[in-house]
């Protein structure tokens, strides 16, 4: 059964409402703070350990458990902080979008929640530098918080002080990754530092510090208002709650909609997104995670499920959950080739893996666009891929490979094919061995 | 080659045009940079230094009808942040949003990344080179009203294509409306962004299947 209204999160996921506070309030938001607040700290990660929430912003780490490696409350006064990730920049990803522009008390007051439980003084929301609107909302939606009291001194009348900003990032994908994060947000160029150490040992200014996406922190509150079971009852064991899919692509009717984990890929998309453009038989594949997550041909979306352990079993990804539908219609090379530009685009020059690796998938992937290659260049590609994969200091060349290994380990019949095709049309002697 | 020396070669005024002698904080952007240093720990203002470089775009857009941010500006954000020049023209040039060159009245970035492609980035690229006088990415208008950019994903793919001018997304695009969109700013209107086709934001088209049953509001208040 699909989810119901009334156990959804996002209330205001379209915007149908104003997002202002008194419409959030009204809606249920800020209801009873204080009082979880009182209960401790020890009580929050409790909670949201038991209610098996798993960060959404790709990893899918446990979220209860990454707060409790924030440290004790420093005994010279020096602060911790929380840091949201509201970069928002995987290909196929745009629900922190509608949360901080329809839902910004969601997240204001779960970052309130969150500070408590991993002893953080001041808060600081990573904004896109694309969201400029979204972003102004999110500041007035600050502001009415602090008009109020709910955020500064005794936030919510807990007794607990928070200071929460906003911070526009200006361009850069690899600001998602949470120490180029810390970095950009500290005034530099956002690249990633070496872990260890970790950001909750040393992260911003020095100082202990966690990163969350903004849909982990602001489903938070709810979970501590209707407790952790109720959370949990949503979804396959380990992969719990309600989530955020964005639908698009050759779908009849591309959205956001927040429901269960673990719902059936074609059942998700048929139910909300009005169907796959010409029926399901015209479907070819589906990234199901966002652009980093290999695709998944039809016989798997026939009946997988929609979750981090189901479609690791077939070495994908939940991701961020952007399902991205190509109908049969679709040149399937060219839109795995576009990603592989996205990520020459986006590598940040600091490992040479990735820094020469993605421009030369790139460029490779071009030609396979054509099909002026050679037949055994796709073992060279897939070879290659998989040189680059795990030899960064962060994991975007991973993201970056990975949709190429998928089209190759699903669709290599297709990029023979088009090889045979080229070699067809031009009739002559065939091309040098090459990597260029 | 240093970019001076590129500016030389360039055969394109508009790009040779240009560093000013000065830039100075108008009195607009000095009430925004006080809200912003009270954001961070005295210490650490150098965390200001993207939102300072979009002030000197802004205020050169107000200014000249041309957002960029001219060598000038980075110098005037490093003296106020305390950083040395080149930490911030590291970041200036590090960061896609900002404009190290001039550019046209309107900033026309056509999302081309997959998701948009599936849907018709080409038509949205095609429709943009055709009513703006466009020859291609990294072009300005012979009026100087439009320059085009490819942006990678711009973070709103249920709704796409998306075009985005300035800092404002035009969603659910094809051909036509892009065509009718870029006419309107020609004849100095600004449509209200979101999606073209009526759309509630990120809802289904034709409306909402889900968040029929949740409390509704009297009126909605504020604004």
């Amino acid at each position: 059964m699909a989810l119901q209204d009334k156990d959804r999160i996002f209330t205001n996921l379209y915007g149908l409402q104003h997002w202002g506070l008194q419409a959030a309030q009204k809606r249920g938001n800020w209801d009873g703070t204080a009082g979880l607040i009182a209960k401790g700290r020890e009580w929050i990660i409790e909670e949201v350990k038991q209610s098996g929430l798993r960060g959404r912003g790709g990893a899918g780490f446990p979220t209860g458990l990454k707060w409790s490696f924030m440290p004790k409350p420093d005994p010279e006064g020096r602060p911790s902080y929380l840091v949201v990730n509201c970069d928002e920049s995987e290909p196929g990803t745009c629900k922190d979008r509608d949360i901080i522009r329809h839902d910004p008390h969601t997240l204001i007051e779960g970052c309130l929640l969150a500070a408590v439980a991993m002893n953080a003084r001041a808060g600081y929301i990573y904004v896109r530098g694309e969201y400029y609107n979204e972003h102004l909302i999110l500041q007035a939606a600050i502001d009415e918080a602090y008009a109020v009291g709910l955020l500064g001194n005794n936030a919510a009348g807990s007794g607990y002080a928070f200071d929460l900003y906003v911070h526009r990032g200006a361009g850069a994908y690899i600001c998602g990754e949470e120490t180029a994060l810390i970095e950009s947000l500290e005034g530099k160029k956002g690249m990633p530092r070496l872990k260890p150490p970790f950001p909750a040992a040393v992260g911003l200014y020095g100082r202990p510090t966690t990163v969350n996406n903004v849909e982990t922190i602001a489903v938070v509150p709810e979970i501590l208002r209707r407790g952790a079971s109720w959370f949990a009852g949503f979804g396959r064991p380990k992969n719990s709650g309600t989530k955020i899919f964005c639908i698009q692509g050759h779908v009849n009717k591309p959205c956001n909609v927040e429901e269960e984990m673990s719902i059936p890929l074609r059942e998700l998309i048929e139910r909300h997104a009005g169907g796959v453009r010409g029926g399901w038989d015209n479907l070819l594949c589906v990234i199901p995670g966002g652009s980093s997550t290999p695709l998944l041909p039809k016989h798997i979306c026939d009946d997988v499920l929609m979750d981090f352990d189901a479609l690791r079993e077939h070495k994908t990804g939940l991701g961020t959950a952007g399902v991205i539908v190509m109908d049969k219609s679709t040149d399937l090379i060219r839109a795995i080739s576009r990603l592989s530009k996205f990520y020459k685009h986006e590598s940040c020059g600091q490992c040479t893996p990735c820094r020469e690796g993605m421009g030369w998938v790139s460029r490779v992937m071009d030609r396979m666009v054509e099909g002026r290659a050679e037949i055994d260049e796709i073992d060279v590609l897939e070879d290659v891929t998989k040189r680059i994969e795990g030899h960064t200091i962060c994991a975007l060349a991973d993201g970056g490979v990975w949709p190429v290994q998928g089209l190759i380990r699903h669709f290599r019949p297709m990029m023979e094919e088009r090889i045979a095709a080229y070699k067809a049309r031009h009739a002559a002697p065939a091309m040098p061995m090459a990597a260029e | 080659m240093t970019e001076a020396a590129v500016d030389h070669l360039d055969p394109n005024w508009r790009n040779s045009r240009a560093e000013p002698e000065t830039f100075e904080f108008d009195a607009e952007s000095e009430a925004q940079i006080a809200k912003i240093l009270a954001r961070y720990p005295e210490a650490k203002k150098a965390s200001a230094v993207i939102p300072l470089l979009y002030i000197v775009q802004k205020q050169m857009g107000r200014q000249t009808g041309s957002a960029w941010v001219p060598r000038v500006g980075m110098d005037r954000v490093a003296e106020r942040l305390d950083m040395a020049p080149i930490r911030v023209f590291e970041v200036a040039t590090f960061y896609f949003m900002f404009n190290t060159k001039p550019i046209g009245k309107f900033h026309l970035q056509v999302c081309g990344t997959t998701p948009c492609m599936l849907r018709g980035s080409d038509d949205v690229l095609r429709a943009c080179k055709d009513a703006g006088h466009l020859k291609g990415y990294g072009d300005t208008s012979n009026d100087g009203l439009f320059t085009l950019s490819e942006v990678e994903c711009l973070g709103a793919c249920v709704n796409a294509p998306i075009l985005q001018v300035d800092d404002d997304y035009y969603e659910d695009l094809d051909y036509d409306r892009t065509v009718q969109l870029i006419e309107a700013l020609k004849r100095g209107e600004r449509p209200a962004p979101g999606s073209t086709i009526g759309r509630q934001t990120s809802a289904p088209e034709g409306g909402p299947l889900t968040l029929l049953d949740v409390p509704t509001l009297e009126g909605r208040g504020g604004n």
